[in-house]
């Protein structure tokens, strides 16, 4: 991030999001499994609403009224299983368990004998069709709770993703979040080649939902942006996050590569230095 | 409505269908009702979301609609997460006969039977209809009710004892075991009744839960009679025939077999629920013929 744009409040998450990444690198590296740009986009996202803006309890995973989260784009796990390890949901040790054969974590998220993990996601667009049944229940309840759920570009291609995107203004669930993680590269190629959503912020606001368009990687903008909610009483909101697919790690920032490639040993050492390990 | 009556759990989603039907639990329980619009997928996804937070959400539409649309999210939202989800479709088989293909549930039980935690319910007449409902609430997790059209004739006593999982004994005899699932019971107790006329007393099963399946009850009909033969308004791959065949093949009971339903291969006709079962053999004449063989080989 842009360091004037930092300050004391942020200078603790940005620690956190760098422990975030350093973590998932090495889970990834040593499941030899993909998806470390996918997670590196989302990281900043991920440690802003865990350390600042989720109602949730880590010694009471199952709280009624918690706050939920929904990973929608489930293939970045390892940040999702490396943030809940850092509040406390489960013990760090945890997260040599990914991926591995016996292991507690799998590589896609999971919600079974994990705490914290709201839902099991890894196929696109059924995360924000679950949040709006969560968000209904809490609306007709008039329950304080709330429900985030974070989504990819692509899984913009899906079409349950925009029944929901439809479904969601007309209930008036402006307890609602949906974060798009739009890093602009999808599995195939970019966003552009594959299946354009340009107009992206527009297509969301003609469906109803309160728009918001930050800087995925600028935690003032996040933290401001979830401070917002709802940004218009009656919508949910939507957050158009700009990122970086591979962010934090100057050879893998916009590279497709990274949506698959695992890296090796070199390659660890290299961007474990880039992300301040010591 | 009695149930969500007494039971402020129960939710009721449709997807646009049920004109004439959801009325009344729309308009006396707004806050559980929720039309989704014309859109399975959402349907479930929005009917597991709502059910995880401590509900049992019904979901509501016809034929293959609230099934094969949306069956990912049937497998990965609803039953991964045990959600208490129950899905109920009319139009089980040809019951939407005259509307076409797309309209014909055929290969809803086989593909919801291979899904783990669900269970799957056909029952076969109104009285069945009624327990299986009070049933599968009463059932944590998820569930498919199939059911035919309105107006399927009473076959049941109302005290007749049903439990989900357990197969109801409705004709005895020991020459011919015929399992039925779903409204073809009325054909089934036709054919045995015809079969009995000739002195061929038959055992007639209502085996309304096709998952779990009521293996002891098809073990002892392996036991006991001389042939067992299904009956399902269904294909013949994966649904009632095909549970019946793998239970029998793997308790090393040798019993001569036979399934009858429809063959893999869309409807080449055009008509009625009363005529497409004609002309796929399941109409009670048809049943009858396809038992000949069986009949003359090990029966006489």
């Amino acid at each position: 991030m842009n360091s004037s744009t930092a300050s004391m409040a942020t200078a603790s998450t940005e620690l956190l999001a760098n422990r975030i990444r350093r973590r998932a690198i090495k889970m990834i590296h040593r499941a030899k499994s993909s998806h470390v740009g996918s997670v590196f986009s989302s990281v900043d996202i991920l440690a802003v609403l865990y350390e600042k803006i989720l109602r949730i309890d880590p010694a009471q995973p199952d709280w009624t009224e918690r706050d939920r989260f929904i990973l929608s784009k489930g293939h970045a796990s390892a940040g999702l299983y490396a943030v809940l390890a850092e509040r406390g949901f489960f013990p760090e040790s945890w997260l040599d368990e990914f991926c591995v054969d016996g292991g507690r974590l799998a590589g896609h998220a999971t919600h079974v004998g994990v705490p914290g993990a709201e839902v099991s996601t890894g196929s696109l667009g059924h995360g924000l069709p679950l949040a709006c049944g969560m968000a209904l229940v809490g609306k007709r309840e008039s329950r304080p709770f709330r429900v985030f759920t974070m989504l990819s570009d692509g899984e913009c291609d899906e079409g349950s993703t925009w029944e929901a995107v439809l479904f969601a203004p007309f209930h008036r669930l402006d307890n609602l979040v949906a974060i798009v993680d739009y890093n602009k590269i999808q599995s195939l190629g970019t966003v552009k080649e594959v299946l354009d959503l340009d107009s992206l912020a527009a297509k969301w606001r003609a469906f109803g939902w309160s728009v918001l368009e930050i800087d995925g990687h600028d935690f003032a903008q996040i933290e401001d942006a979830f401070g917002e909610i709802p940004a218009r009483p009656g919508s949910p909101t939507c957050i158009i996050a700009h990122t970086l697919k591979g962010k934090g790690v100057s050879f893998m920032e916009n590279k497709l590569l990274w949506h698959y490639r695992s890296p090796d040993e070199g390659e660890l050492r290299l961007a474990l230095a880039e992300l301040g390990e010591s | 409505m009695e149930l969500a009556e007494g039971d402020d759990r129960i939710y009721l989603l449709v997807a646009d269908i049920g004109f004439g039907v959801v009325e009344p639990f729309a308009q006396k329980f707004p806050a559980r009702f929720l039309n989704v619009g014309v859109a399975e997928q959402n349907l479930t996804g929005v009917a597991a979301g709502i059910a995880v937070t401590g509900k049992i959400v019904f979901t509501y539409s016809i034929a293959n609609f609230p099934i094969l649309r949306c069956f990912e999210q049937i497998r990965n939202d609803v039953c991964y997460h045990k959600a208490n989800v129950k899905i109920v479709s009319v139009g089980g088989g040809y019951s939407y006969g005259p509307l076409g293909m797309t309209h014909h549930a055929t290969e809803d039980i086989a593909v919801l039977r291979a899904l783990p935690e669900m269970a799957v319910v056909a029952p076969a007449d109104p009285v069945e209809v009624r327990a299986a409902t009070r049933a599968i609430v009463a059932h944590p997790g998820p569930c498919y009710l199939r059911l035919g059209r309105a107006g399927e004739p009473i076959i049941h006593d109302s005290a007749v004892k049903f439990q989900l999982g357990k197969a109801i004994q409705v004709r005895d005899g020991d020459a011919i075991t015929i399992i039925s699932t779903g409204a073809l019971l009325q054909n089934a107790i036709h054919v045995a009744d015809t079969l009995a006329a000739r002195g061929i007393q038959s055992r007639v099963l209502s085996m309304h839960t096709i998952k779990p399946l009521d293996d002891d009850a098809v073990l002892a009909a392996a036991r006991e009679t001389r042939a067992i033969v299904t009956l399902e308004e269904h294909s013949i791959i994966g649904g009632l025939g095909g549970a019946v065949a793998e239970c029998l093949a793997e308790s090393g009971n040798s019993v001569p077999f036979k399934r009858i339903g429809l063959p893999s291969a869309f409807s080449a006709h055009i008509g009625s629920q009363e005529y497409l079962r004609s002309q796929s053999n399941l109409s009670p004449d048809g049943i009858l013929n396809s038992l000949e063989s069986l009949l003359a080989v090990h029966l006489v």
